[in-house]
């Protein structure tokens, strides 16, 4: 008997914990606001993001939209949290939906959709909160209260593969794709057309993991086509892309003059790339989902949130970038890559957006 | 103590110890345990929303739980689960996308396209094992990676390249408006009905049929039955096929009711995999299933609400979960000691 009345006790506990946590965390935003209030003027306005599966700290796109909305919560004097910014990770697929609804019930401003595959969820969300304002990066959601954000990465790979034509010896380049899709194809066909560019000799060995988070599967691929004699691999692999980092930090570490480099995509992952004193990082294709995330927040803050609408960033909106390679690519080389980003920028060089 | 009090105690023993363990991990990393679970709480029960989507997460895995255990009735271990429920997901979501009927053809129409898809993707195991011997262990792991690659290459043939089949009809959706208003737009769907449903199926089958008489004899002893005039090789099919059918449903209640799609995946969804421990932890009954699939999906579902109200890390959470289930599947343990002490103090 007394146990049955500890489990009674119990479910009491919890079920009065649950209304007395309600009341403590509404009284505490009443007193933020206020405070906050004082402080500054625009803090009543908050962001959010939901991962795809990558997580958050992917070293690669979410990380680069959650350092946008993190950047944009410090300039305007924010706290992590409700009311100011926050993050939540996808475990699967089916918790886009939960998490977007999460978050909007949470009554953040502008709730983020990181990834083409929070497509359909972001639309099944926006109709059902006509109210709330969403935004999602790299696919085109067409509703009065989403904001669709896209890139130009064909533009950027094709720098990309200007500067690996340029620098490699061996004239065996590798790519390595996380699944096959229209954003991973507009890596493939830039890059390929940039290598293409400077010297149509040049191999292009495309391998696709059909996984953005196996980070093994990318490291044993890597292996593969440095042993076939590729000495420079641009993966656009999300997390799965780490495995190509791990493969050629390995091999540089046992024999300091093994000729291998990794070009890094999404951010820039120098950090990534380092070996003792070296580092085995070419450069990086930077997509700067932050300054697109930031933008629509900018926006949305002043007042007019961009719904519906859809903005591409390429190489003349300075939304897609080389980032600076610290040293390894001479300077001569870097001039070229910049007459060909200034032909880009100026139109007179169109790339393609699928491989043809 | 008698035996009754006993039944009722380990469950709640196995529970609470679970919540302790779960509490020290939270309490060790540095994040508040009465705050982590009362955000698990909200998460399940929190709100009509909340609630409406822990049945929505529970109903896939009453089918894939009663996949697994229906094999294991016969002797069987069908870790093809998972495959069979994306060829199921797939079918289900073809016949909603390239058809359109009207709902009353349409939608048992897709329905039963899954179940046949799930049941002839384990009908090949089935086959192999009655005909040839050939572990169902090792042939349906290997058919999980053929379903998933095969799917995601017909949902790439099917969309010109794109990533997803598109919204599947109207007419062939198990989506409800009531359970949407009742909800706050939670996903939850009628597909709760056709889990419940197959679950009272699984049961009647096993209890009430000769066939089922027969698949539960060949489960305990193989030479027995042969010896007693059973065709075990049939068996051994219809078993599998069946147990298919049940993992299809599941894809079916993601086709038609949570996704209303099938997309490209890049791993598998999980559910057919834990549709092993859910089977397990309902002791192969059906009733059993309905408690573990219950167990499972609450915790599933409500877990993610854990990061968004209690700050706690989706890593911490997932091992929170793993051990409240790990506690509840080593039930056996706390009635051993139960019963150990019992003794002692009968003894005195």
């Amino acid at each position: 008997m007394t146990k049955r009345k500890f489990g009674l006790g119990l479910s009491l506990v919890l079920a009065a914990g649950t209304i007395l946590g309600a009341c403590g965390a509404s009284d505490e935003e009443a007193s933020k606001t206020v405070d906050e209030g004082a402080k500054k003027e625009a803090t009543d306005f908050s962001i959010a993001m939901v991962t795809d599966t990558g997580g958050v700290d992917d070293k690669s796109f979410n990380q680069s939209a959650w350092e946008g909305i993190e950047a944009f919560g410090k300039e305007n004097g924010l706290e992590k949290g409700t009311g100011g910014y926050d993050y939540l990770i996808s475990t699967s697929d089916a918790d886009y939906v939960t998490n977007l609804n999460s978050l909007a019930r949470r009554d953040f401003d502008v709730v983020y959709g990181v990834g083409y595959l929070l497509e359909e969820p972001i639309g099944t969300i926006a109709d059902q909160k006509p109210d709330a304002q969403f935004a999602i990066i790299d696919a085109i959601v067409d509703k009065p209260n989403v904001a669709s954000a896209m890139f130009k990465e064909q533009e950027g790979s094709y720098l990309a593969g200007v500067a690996a034509a340029l620098m490699s010896d061996s004239k065996k380049i590798g790519f390595v794709g996380g699944m096959e899709s229209e954003v991973i194809g507009r890596f493939e066909a830039g890059f390929i057309e940039g290598v293409k560019a400077i010297d149509p000799n040049i191999e292009v060995d495309v391998q696709y993991l059909a996984s953005f988070s196996d980070a093994s599967l990318g490291k044993t691929t890597a292996n593969r086509m440095y042993s076939s004699g590729v000495d420079i691999i641009f993966p656009a692999a999300g997390a799965a892309g780490n495995g190509v980092f791990a493969e050629a930090k390995e091999r540089k570490t046992k024999d300091a003059n093994a000729n291998v480099w990794v070009i890094g995509v999404d951010s820039d992952q120098y950090e990534e790339g380092a070996v003792g004193d070296t580092n085995i990082t070419l450069t990086s294709m930077v997509k700067r989902v932050d300054l697109a995330v930031q933008n629509i927040a900018n926006e949305a803050m002043a007042g007019n949130f961009p719904g519906g609408k859809t903005v591409t960033y390429g190489v003349a909106e300075e939304g897609v970038v080389l980032a600076d390679s610290r040293g390894a690519i001479p300077q001569e080389v870097l001039d070229q890559i910049q007459e060909y980003s200034d032909k880009i920028a100026s139109g007179e060089i169109v790339v393609p957006e699928t491989v043809e | 103590m008698s035996n009754r009090v006993i039944n009722i105690l380990v469950p709640v023993i196995s529970v609470i110890l679970g919540l302790l363990v779960g509490a020290v991990i939270m309490l060790v990393s540095g994040y508040d345990p009465v705050k982590g679970y009362i955000a698990l709480w909200n998460g399940i029960f929190g709100d009509a929303y909340n609630m409406g989507e822990t049945v929505r997460q529970i109903t896939p895995y009453l089918l894939s739980g009663l996949a697994v255990a229906f094999a294991f009735r016969t002797g069987l271990f069908n870790i093809g689960v998972e495959g069979q429920l994306i060829v199921g997901w797939f079918a289900a979501a073809y016949v909603g996308v390239a058809f359109d009927f009207p709902m009353y053809i349409h939608l048992p129409l897709a329905i039963l396209a899954a179940a046949v898809a799930g049941g002839l993707w384990a009908f090949i195991p089935g086959l192999l094992k009655a005909k040839l011997q050939v572990h169902e262990v090792i042939v349906t792991i290997m058919m999980n990676y053929i379903a998933l690659h095969t799917t995601n290459a017909l949902i790439k043939v099917m969309s010109d390249g794109g990533d997803n089949t598109g919204t599947i009809h109207a007419s062939a959706s198990l989506k409800s408006a009531f359970f949407e208003s009742m909800t706050d737009f939670s996903r939850l769907h009628y597909g709760i009905f056709i889990a419940i449903a197959m679950v009272v199926v699984m049961w009647f089958i096993l209890e009430k049929t000769t066939t089922g008489f027969e698949l539960k004899s060949v489960g305990f002893n193989q030479h027995a039955s042969q010896y007693a005039g059973m065709n075990v090789q049939k068996n051994i099919i219809l078993s599998m096929v069946i147990s298919g059918v049940f993992a299809g449903l599941a894809g079916a209640m993601e086709a038609l009711g949570t996704f209303q799609y099938a997309s490209i995946k890049s791993g598998f969804t999980g559910i057919g995999f834990d549709g092993i421990a859910v089977a397990l932890l309902g002791a192969n009954t059906p009733l059993g299933i309905i408690f573990g699939a219950t167990l499972f999906g609450a915790l599933k579902y409500g877990a993610l609400n854990m990061p968004n109200e209690a700050g706690i890390p989706v890593e911490i959470v997932s091992i929170v979960i793993a051990i409240i289930i790990f506690f509840v599947a080593c039930g056996y343990v706390i009635r051993y000691f139960l019963e150990k002490t019992n003794k002692k103090k009968e003894a005195k």
